[in-house]
């Protein structure tokens, strides 16, 4: 502790120079947080995907519907528990560009199935009774400013207009939260049985199904169950579990996402090394120094010591300053709702981001420290010239 | 002594003893390579993506969807709208048939050959028409499909990212078996992403016995768009929608390009500020390493303007060795490289290639030269205010 002082006056040395130091190394970890909530934005699904969940789909594409009476017939299947069909509606709000996703689902079976979502007593009560009732997401009711009791309207250009009136209107009768920070809130979901009353085509098809099972390890058995028993027909499904549906849906955004990840983490190492190389130079440039402490009789341990102490407390202050400030901005909002529906830090980047810093102070200290410690005391003293 | 001459014989100067301080010259040079390198990387994807999206886009070709439809998979016209489009004034007529199709998009799941996990892969029926319609697709391999067989041929695009498109084999969708006959090319448009069959065949695969989803017409001249598109608007029958084929591309391809410039932006400068307090660092101590000098020179009579200048030419030369370098690891890092992703609007896949273009390297040089002039002019500014008499003291 009393050699604090000496630490403190090695970082004043060259004021601007640390603080230079620091700087980068504070947005280089900031870049590192943000790269941490893009990445789980695109893989939040998977994160979210229920073990007891499996998805039922056309086996062709997922743009094919399956009959309504598949409803049934799943669930009389063994091993089942539950089942949600769910329905691209593609609706729009407004403007082409106010997109988000939308879906006639069944209200008990949808909000049985989905307990990551989470709606107040009551307005589960008032979209049962509501038969133009719908549901959103804190994220997408924020982006619009609606409230409970507002009516939206909304256009789909995929099922045009509903039986008897010139567009689909919706009465907000909830708004509902997630139970984990991974939850995708950007949904709106309306009810099916008003949806098949007012549709004009392809009446009682379904888009997909969410199956709950009974037991989890027995998923593999009865999706090929499930597929087995449509084989042949005219519809026949495709099931997976839904982390699995949900990763292949990550990658088909894929590449792109791989590859800005790529390349931002090549240049995070890059900033880091710039500045691992600024901190190991000014112990460099201090050989001289280092050799009068080991005349004065500082032992070589307490050197090695004092010289990390000073590079991991740059690389620490910045890091962990970094990646807090990067905390604050991301949990103060979704800045683009519209492109990335989930926004959160997950606390594994931010560990393994306290790690990095620390390994930085670590690396960056250590090999110049170790070689001023190798340099014999007559030698360094010389060295200044 | 002019000052011109003063600016050319330190800026020489300092630029001759920079070997001498290369470790330091070296970092920030690494440091600015990095970022100019990711911003051009980041950009090449809009700009290959964009590109696939736009080269398709003729003026000369209309394409006529439902009206109310965002894309041709929401799209829906009966084979009466069709016909009525097909005989519209303003198209371009062979001998006495007008050049036009009409064409089914439907997707159709296969597994990326990369993750083999299931993407969606458009699938395209056109009519005899589309070819000429087009006017890039070329075969590289085997034949066009025959008319009311069950053929299709496989764009370069897709063939090369998808598992079981390749010449000779069979795909299965539902119940009917399809044979690939041919791979083609479209002038690496979007069109190389796809599979293509004849529509005839597909109806009644999908259970779409007498629609289409799209009409494409191929016209007289540009200038015939407008004769066109009035004679369908204005047709009480008719509920459509009618657009230049490049406008509706580049319609198409907003969302994707929009999100990866963002997010490219975004990143780029961030990264920006970190090299920025990387370069500022290498020009701080390059000119405290220099106090002596720099006072000599002072005291020589050299004025600080001069002094001033070499410190920011050497700052920009840094900074614009950096990029230069980046730029040029872009270029031969992802120049051609080939990636697939959804567009959103069509729900499918689109393969295309990266572009570094030569106005995205000229881009990424300015935008370094701009880093080294802030990076310097701080600095700069320090060395040029250095009190003669003490600086010259300095060890």
């Amino acid at each position: 502790m009393k050699f604090l002082p000496l630490v403190w006056a090695g970082l004043k040395r060259k004021r601007l120079r640390t603080i230079l130091t620091l700087l980068s190394i504070f947005i280089a970890f900031i870049l590192f947080a943000f790269l941490g909530a893009i990445k789980e934005a695109f893989l939040g699904g998977v994160t979210m995907a229920g073990q007891d969940r499996l998805i039922t789909r056309h086996r062709v594409s997922l743009i094919q519907t399956l009959p309504e009476s598949y409803t049934n017939r799943i669930k009389s299947l063994p091993g089942v528990a539950a089942i949600c069909g769910q329905t691209w509606f593609g609706g729009i709000y407004q403007e082409p560009s106010n997109f988000f996703p939308t879906f006639p689902v069944e209200p008990e079976s949808f909000l049985g199935m989905f307990p990551e979502y989470i709606l107040k007593e009551a307005e589960k009560k008032a979209w049962l009774a509501t038969r133009t009732g719908a549901v959103v997401g804190r994220t997408t009711a924020d982006r619009f400013k609606w409230k409970i009791g507002d009516r939206i309207p909304i256009k789909s250009p995929i099922w045009g207009e509903p039986a008897g009136q010139s567009q689909w209107e919706f009465e907000i009768v909830g708004i509902f939260d997630g139970a984990k920070k991974a939850a995708d809130l950007s949904g709106f979901f309306f009810r099916y049985d008003y949806f098949e009353e007012a549709r004009q085509q392809n009446k009682s098809q379904i888009g997909w199904f969410t199956v709950r099972i009974a037991d989890p390890q027995r998923a593999p058995q009865i999706a090929a169950q499930i597929d087995e028993d449509f084989a042949n027909s005219p519809y026949e499904t495709k099931t997976e579990p839904e982390g699995a549906f949900a990763a292949g849906f990550a990658s088909q955004v894929g590449d792109i996402a791989s590859i800005v990840t790529a390349v931002v983490g090549a240049v995070f190492f890059t900033i880091l090394l710039v500045a691992g190389n600024t901190m190991a130079q000014s112990v460099r440039e201090r050989t001289e120094e280092l050799g009068v402490l080991k005349a004065m009789g500082f032992p070589n341990g307490l050197v090695l010591v004092l010289v990390l102490s000073e590079s991991c407390f740059i690389a620490m202050l910045g890091g962990l300053g970094g990646l807090a400030v990067a905390w604050l901005i991301i949990s103060a909002g979704n800045p683009v709702p519209s492109l990335l529906p989930v926004f959160y830090l997950p606390p594994q980047s931010l560990m393994s981001g306290a790690l990095l810093a620390v390994a930085l102070g670590i690396i960056a200290g250590v090999l110049p420290a170790w070689q001023a410690m190798q340099v014999r005391i007559a030698e360094a003293l010389r060295r200044g010239g | 002594m002019s000052s011109l001459i003063q600016i050319l014989s330190i800026s020489w100067f300092n630029l001759r003893t920079l070997p001498e301080r290369k470790a330091a010259a070296l970092t920030a040079a690494i440091g600015i390579a990095g970022v100019v390198g990711v911003l051009v990387g980041v950009l090449a994807i809009a700009q290959g993506f964009k590109r696939a999206m736009t080269v398709s886009g003729a003026p000369d070709v209309a394409v006529v969807l439902r009206s109310g439809a965002d894309s041709e998979l929401t799209s829906g016209l009966d084979r009466e709208a069709a016909r009525t489009i097909s005989d519209a004034p303003g198209i371009l007529r062979d001998g006495s048939a007008a050049v036009t199709s009409a064409e089914l998009f439907v997707i159709i799941n296969l597994p990326k050959r990369t993750t083999g996990t299931d993407a969606n892969v458009p699938l395209r029926g056109v009519e005899a028409g589309a070819f000429q319609v087009r006017g890039n697709i070329e075969l590289v391999a085997g034949r066009r499909f025959e008319a009311g067989k069950n053929e299709v041929i496989v764009g370069t695009g897709a063939a090369r990212s998808f598992s079981g498109l390749d010449l000779g084999k069979e795909i299965k969708m539902g119940q009917v078996t399809w044979n690939i006959v041919g791979i083609f090319t479209a002038n690496g448009g979007i069109a190389e992403s796809e599979i293509w069959a004849d529509a005839a065949v597909l109806q009644p695969a999908y259970n779409r016995s007498d629609s289409f989803q799209s009409v494409y017409a191929k016209l007289a001249s540009e200038v015939s768009f407008t004769e066109f598109k009035d004679a369908l608007t204005t047709d009480p029958k008719l509920n459509v929608k009618v657009q230049k084929q490049s406008d509706f591309y580049a319609e198409q391809s907003t969302a994707v390009t929009t999100f990866i410039t963002t997010l490219g932006v975004f990143i780029a400068s961030l990264m920006a500020l970190g090299a920025l307090f990387g370069a500022l660092n290498t020009m701080y101590s390059a000119v405290a390493g220099r106090t002596r000098e720099i006072s000599t020179l002072r005291a020589l009579g050299f004025g600080s303007g001069p002094v001033v200048i070499s410190v920011l030419v050497e700052s920009i030369m840094i900074s614009i060795i950096g990029g230069a370098l980046g730029a040029g690891a872009a270029y031969f890092l992802f120049d051609g490289y080939r990636a697939s992703t959804m567009n959103w609007q069509t729900f499918s896949q689109v393969t295309f290639a990266f572009r570094v273009t030569p106005i995205l390297l000229g881009q990424a040089i300015l935008f370094a030269t701009a880093l080294g002039l802030i990076g310097g002019l701080f600095p700069a500014y320090r060395a040029a205010r250095m009190p003669i008499a003490s600086g010259l003291r300095e060890s």
